[in-house]
C-alpha cells in the first residue's frame, strides 16, 4: 500500500519536473530580452529612424515594416484558409480529390520557410513581377501559414456540436445558411486562435521575407504595397551578424520589441475572441 | 384525414436493414405515438417524414412517405420547404446559443418570411402558443442556455409554431424532463393537436397511452402492430405486442 503512495509520488514528480522543463526556457528568454534590451527602449529608438549604419537612431521602420507584413498576410491567408476550410470540412465528400488536397496540406506544413522564401521569390518577385515588394513577402508568408489556418479552422468548425447543424437544417435552413448562422459564429474563436498562431509565426519568419521584402537598410516608411520594408527578425539578422561595433542592448532591444509587437498583437486577437465567446 | 402515408418503406444503413416494409398512416390533427425498445427503428421512421436520414452517408431508402399525397422522396427543388412543414422537436432540448428571441426568430429569417413589426408579432404568438409568453415576455433578449429543461423545450416547439409547421415530430421529447415537466409538456401536446399533426416517439409505454390517439409498436425494424390506442394498449392483436406492453420485454 505504501509502495503504492511512494509510486505516485515519484510519478508525479516526474510530470512536474517535465512541465518545468518547458517553463524555463521561456523564462529565461523574456528574462535575457528584458534584462539585456530593456535600456535601449526609449521614444527615439522605438519611433525614428535609424542612423549611423544602424548603429545609433531607431527602428521605426523596422516595427512599421513587421506589422504592415503582419497584417497584409492575414487578411490574405485568413479569408482563403476559413474558406478552404469550411469546403473542406463541411461540403467535400471524401473522395480521392480530398484525400490528395489534405496530403497538400499537410506537406505543405511541413515545407521548411527557407523553402517558401525561394518560392516566393521565383513566383511572386520574377514570375509575376511583383517585384522585392510587401505583397511579395505578405503573399509568401500567406501561404506558409494557409495549414495552419486551414487546420485549426477545420478542428473548430468539427467542434461545432452536430445538434446546432442538425436543428437548423431541420428547420428547413439550407447548407449555406446552416454554416453561416449556426455553425460559423460558434467556431469563431477556434478560427482566431489559427489566426493568432499564424500572427506570431508571421512577425518571427526570417527566410520567407529574405528574398521577397526585406530590406537591409531603409530608413524610411513605405508608401504602398510595392514597396520593400525593413522587417523585425531580419534586422535582428544584420544588428546581430553583420555590423561590427553595435551596442548590444540594440540587439536585445530589437528582440524585445518583436516579442512585444508579437504579443500585443495576440493579446489584441485574444480580446476579440474572449468577447466572442462571451456572446454565446 | 390522413396526413402522412408510408408504404413499402425500407431503409438500410449499408448492408443492415433498420426498416422492414413499413406501411402506415398519420392521421391529420392527431397524436401518434410509436414505441418500442431501443434500436427497434422508431427514430430511425421518424427521421424518414422530414429526410433527416438524407443527412447520414450510405443510408438507401426504399418506398413512398407522402406527405399530403405527394412522395416526398420525390421532391426535386431541395428540402428546405418540407422541413419547414415538418419540424422537429429533438430528445436534447436543442434551443441555439442565442437569445430567446432569436431562437424563434432562426427560422422566420432563414425562410425570409417576417421583418421588423411582423417578425415581432410572431415571435410573440410562437411563444404564447408554448405558453413561455408570461414567463418570458421580460427577458427575450437572455441567452436562451438560461432557460430550464422544459422552457428550453418548449421553445424549440415555439421555433417550429413560428415557421408554421404543420407536422411536429418529437423524438422522445419528454426523456430529459422530470415527471412534472414532462405532465406539462403533454398538456401542451394536447392542446396543439387541434392545429398540428403530431408523431412522438417514446420510451415511455404511459406517456403513449396518456397522450396518443394511435400508437404503432415496433420491433426489430419492423412495424408490428398499428392502432387505436386504446385497442393497442387494452387488446393488442398481436402477441410480440401483448409482451411488450405488459412489460415481459423491452
Amino acid at each position: 500500500m505504501k509502495n503504492e503512495v511512494v509510486k505516485e509520488k515519484i510519478g508525479f514528480g516526474v510530470l512536474l519536473l517535465a512541465t518545468l522543463l518547458v517553463v524555463i526556457p521561456v523564462l529565461l528568454i523574456i528574462w535575457l530580452i528584458l534584462s539585456k534590451g530593456w535600456s535601449a527602449l526609449s521614444w527615439e529608438f522605438l519611433f525614428t529612424m535609424p542612423r549611423d549604419g544602424m548603429r545609433a537612431g531607431g527602428i521605426f521602420p523596422a516595427i512599421v515594416g513587421t506589422f504592415y507584413l503582419v497584417i497584409a498576410s492575414i487578411a490574405f491567408s485568413l479569408p482563403i484558409g476559413v474558406l478552404a476550410a469550411i469546403y473542406l470540412s463541411e461540403y467535400a465528400a471524401d473522395n480521392l480529390l480530398t484525400r490528395i488536397i489534405n496530403l497538400a496540406i499537410i506537406n505543405l506544413a511541413g515545407v521548411s520557410s527557407v523553402v517558401f522564401g525561394l518560392f516566393g521569390l521565383s513566383l511572386f518577385v520574377i514570375f509575376l513581377k511583383f517585384g522585392v515588394s510587401i505583397i511579395s513577402g505578405a503573399l509568401t508568408l500567406g501561404i506558409m501559414t494557409l495549414p495552419v489556418i486551414i487546420t485549426t479552422t477545420r478542428e473548430a468548425l468539427r467542434a461545432v456540436p452536430k445538434s446546432y447543424r442538425e436543428v437548423s437544417l431541420s428547420l428547413g435552413a439550407s447548407r449555406w445558411q446552416t454554416i453561416r448562422h449556426s455553425v460559423l459564429p460558434f467556431a469563431l474563436p477556434g478560427i482566431l486562435t489559427g489566426a493568432i498562431l499564424s500572427i506570431g509565426r508571421v512577425a518571427g519568419e526570417t527566410a520567407p521575407i529574405l528574398f521577397t521584402v526585406a530590406a537591409f537598410y531603409l530608413p524610411k516608411l513605405p508608401h504602398s504595397l510595392s514597396d520593400q520594408v525593413m522587417a523585425l527578425p531580419y534586422h535582428l539578422y544584420i544588428v546581430t551578424t553583420q555590423i561590427p561595433y553595435i551596442p548590444e542592448n540594440f540587439r536585445f532591444g530589437t528582440a524585445l520589441v518583436l516579442v512585444g509587437l508579437v504579443l500585443i498583437m495576440n493579446i489584441t486577437a485574444v480580446i476579440i475572441r474572449s468577447k466572442y465567446r462571451k456572446r454565446k | 384525414m390522413k396526413k402522412i402515408e408510408i408504404e413499402g418503406l425500407n431503409l438500410f444503413y449499408g448492408d443492415f436493414q433498420a426498416l422492414l416494409d413499413i406501411r402506415m398512416s398519420v392521421r391529420e390533427k392527431a397524436i401518434t405515438a410509436l414505441i418500442g425498445s431501443s434500436g427497434c427503428g422508431k427514430s430511425t421512421l421518424l427521421r424518414c417524414l422530414n429526410r433527416m436520414n438524407d443527412l447520414i452517408e450510405d443510408v438507401r431508402i426504399e418506398g413512398s412517405v407522402k406527405i399530403d399525397g405527394k412522395d416526398i422522396y420525390k421532391i426535386k427543388s431541395g428540402l428546405t420547404q418540407l422541413r419547414k412543414k415538418v419540424g422537429m422537436v429533438f430528445q436534447r432540448p436543442n434551443p441555439f446559443p442565442l437569445s430567446v428571441y432569436e431562437n424563434v426568430a432562426f427560422g422566420l429569417r432563414v425562410h425570409h418570411m417576417a421583418k421588423g413589426s411582423e417578425l415581432e408579432d410572431i415571435v410573440g404568438e410562437s411563444l404564447k402558443a408554448v405558453h413561455l409568453w408570461d414567463e418570458l415576455k421580460d427577458r427575450l433578449n437572455r441567452s436562451a442556455l438560461g432557460l430550464s429543461l422544459e422552457q428550453k423545450q418548449r421553445l424549440c416547439i415555439a421555433r417550429l409554431i413560428a415557421v408554421k409547421s404543420e407536422v411536429l415530430l418529437m423524438d422522445e421529447p419528454c426523456s430529459a424532463l422530470d415527471p412534472l415537466a414532462t405532465l406539462r409538456i403533454e398538456d401542451l401536446m394536447q392542446l396543439l393537436k387541434k392545429d398540428y399533426t403530431i408523431v412522438i416517439v417514446t420510451h415511455n409505454m404511459q406517456q403513449a397511452a396518456r397522450v396518443s390517439d394511435e400508437t404503432g409498436f415496433m420491433l426489430l425494424g419492423e412495424l408490428v402492430e398499428f392502432g387505436r390506442t386504446p385497442d393497442i394498449f387494452t387488446k393488442p392483436k398481436d402477441k410480440r405486442t401483448e409482451d411488450y406492453i405488459t412489460g415481459r420485454f423491452g
